[in-house]
């Protein structure tokens, strides 16, 4: 690898052990890949340190506690030795955690776990982190610009960060975007660099055009099962492309597949022609989005589903936006539902659905809003909960089988109705 | 038997039975890290687990909790005794690197032709050779 001056220094223990070891394991990450370079990064989106209560137990047993600075020098740095963590470089956020920690008896943590995750918090905000505990930190505050280098987490956030606001991250890991919290360096490979942001395939939607939320969704669906890590063109009738499609467009891909960047021609800021969002290129393969295969897609989400008495309605996959509040309280208002329904969103949307009222006309409906985390990344249902309906393609991906119940997929409209009836009737419109 | 060169991504040497998958493998949410079970809900390996087996696969997907994951067990003693694999991607190489196993790729055999469930595999991380002797 060729190293600058900077690099060189922190790898030779200038800078402290601490950053010693956070460019060691750069540089193992970065041989593995092939890079030849690093880039440097001021915008970092990871969840340096935090521990589950496993980690915790673990490092208590092995190392003789399961403290943050602890966890972060043995797992998030990957280093032999315990050591002393200096404050982050740039703009560092957290994304989203364990639980709500207010409505954490709801989502069936242990005291100890809510302590610990109050504990974690204080040292993160110590090593100057800013606690924004989402997988929607654009819609919460870190909104970086068209080609800013930054190392996010999250996959449905890569996508987003790429493809629609046109700045440039690999999907990280914990340990690569820790590493990067201490170093402000990342690997100059893949979609950091100009050649390799380009288009493979086209997709070409056949259907009536694909307007609605849950239609976008499936549409990325179909998109990620086929494209894996490629990088799809859509072009067609894909129409009212706003934050909110974009982000359930963008989760589902990364989840049928590991679609990191998609260009919606005319729409996307690197797609201002087909041409242009290929790289002049040729495409590998053009693909029909018909409405055969939109059909298949509603299948194979709905795939899950047998029981249409439904116990539990999630939604906010990803984190619920502000719009998303102001839709679910409208159709909510005045009404009583038969079903456990919560909302996920950041804590910064939140307050901003408190004082706008929708999170009092949901909770007045039997609803609960909570924050940081999701039935997914909890890994947490109501008591008893056998059939869930959900509005996200990616949490469908991954709720079943992560917590063992039936789940059906459809719209926001789908989803309230069965949590006023207590029955699911969605259909394919 | 066969043997396939390639490049090591991580050092080091390991040998056993191959565990193969034509698919790419989710990390957070399709693998149980307890066990190093799969449990993706449409995978051809769900059930099934790569502890102490060489996993032959196509490559990573999903979450970017990947590393996380794998990294998760090699702590639970739960981890492949290696990796083979086609596709490069920052998921791939950071999960490979942090579970510490002995991985492998760029081979100039598609391995997941050359190997079979439960052939068994030698692979050196070090120099990127993979040796295969085949069940039968």
């Amino acid at each position: 690898m060729i190293l600058a001056d900077d690099e060189k220094a922190m790898l030779d223990g200038v800078s402290g052990v601490a950053k010693q070891k956070a460019m060691e394991l750069l540089v193992r990450y970065a041989e593995a890949l092939g890079a030849d370079r690093f880039v440097d990064t001021h915008n970092i989106a990871g969840v340096p340190g935090s521990s589950t209560l496993f980690l915790q137990k673990y490092f208590e047993e092995h190392a003789g506690d399961g403290s943050f600075e602890t966890v972060f020098s043995l797992y998030d740095l990957d280093a032999g030795e315990i050591m002393s963590v200096p404050a982050a470089t740039g703009n560092c956020c957290h994304l989203q955690g364990g639980m709500d920690l207010e409505h954490w008896t709801d989502l069936g943590m242990s005291l100890e776990a809510m302590q610990h995750q109050h504990a974690d918090e204080a040292e993160l905000a110590r090593h100057g982190v800013r606690i924004m505990k989402t997988c929607t930190p654009y819609l919460a505050g870190n909104l970086p610009v068209k080609g800013e280098h930054c190392a996010w987490m999250e996959s449905s956030a890569v996508v987003y960060c790429n493809s629609v606001i046109g700045a440039r991250t690999n999907t990280e890991g914990r340990e690569s975007t820790s590493a990067a919290m201490l170093t402000g360096k990342i690997p100059d490979w893949g979609l950091h660099r100009d050649e390799y942001r380009h288009g493979t395939h086209r997709v070409h939607v056949e259907t009536k055009p694909v307007e609605s939320v849950m239609d976008w969704g499936m549409l990325g669906y179909f998109v990620g099962d086929i494209m894996q890590e490629n990088i799809p063109v859509v072009t067609g009738a894909i129409r009212q492309a706003d934050p909110l499609r974009h982000k359930h467009f963008g989760a589902a891909a990364a989840s049928s597949g590991g679609v990191e960047m998609y260009h919606i021609v005319g729409v996307t800021p690197e797609a201002a022609s087909l041409e242009i969002a290929l790289g002049s290129r040729q495409p590998v393969a053009t693909i029909k989005y018909g409405a055969e295969e939109r059909r298949r897609v509603y299948d194979t989400l709905n795939a899950n589903g047998r029981d249409p008495n439904v116990d539990y309605v999630m939604l906010g996959c990803p984190h619920a936006s502000i719009d998303q509040f102001r839709e679910v309280a409208r159709l909510l208002v005045g009404k009583k539902i038969k079903t456990h329904l919560w909302m996920f969103t950041s804590r910064a949307v939140k307050t901003v659905a408190d004082i706008s009222g929708f999170t009092k006309t949901i909770e007045d409906a039997g609803g609960l809003v909570m924050t940081d985390t999701c039935s997914a990344i909890a890994r947490a249902v109501p008591k008893g909960t056998k059939v869930v309906a959900l509005d996200s393609a990616k949490q469908v991906h991954y709720l079943p089988a992560m917590v063992g119940v039936e789940a059906w997929f459809g719209t926001t409209e789908d989803c309230i109705k069965a949590a006023l009836t207590g029955r699911w009737t969605g259909e394919l419109p | 038997m066969i043997v396939l060169h390639g490049r090591g991504i991580v050092g080091g040497c390991a040998e056993g039975e191959a565990l193969v998958t034509r698919e790419t493998i989710s990390g957070w949410g399709g693998i149980d890290p307890m066990t190093g079970t799969i449990i993706e809900t449409r995978h051809e390996l769900r059930g099934k687990s790569f502890k102490d087996k060489v996993l032959v696969f196509q490559g990573a997907k999903g979450s970017s909790g990947w590393s996380n994951a794998f990294h998760m067990t090699r702590l639970t003693k739960s981890a492949p005794l290696a990796m083979i694999f086609n596709q490069m991607t920052t998921k791939i190489a950071l999960g490979a690197v942090v579970t510490r196993v002995p991985a492998v790729t760029e081979l100039d055999q598609d391995p997941l032709s050359v190997i079979e469930t439960g052939d068994w595999v030698k692979v050196d991380g070090d120099r990127g050779v993979v040796e295969i002797t085949k069940k039968r």
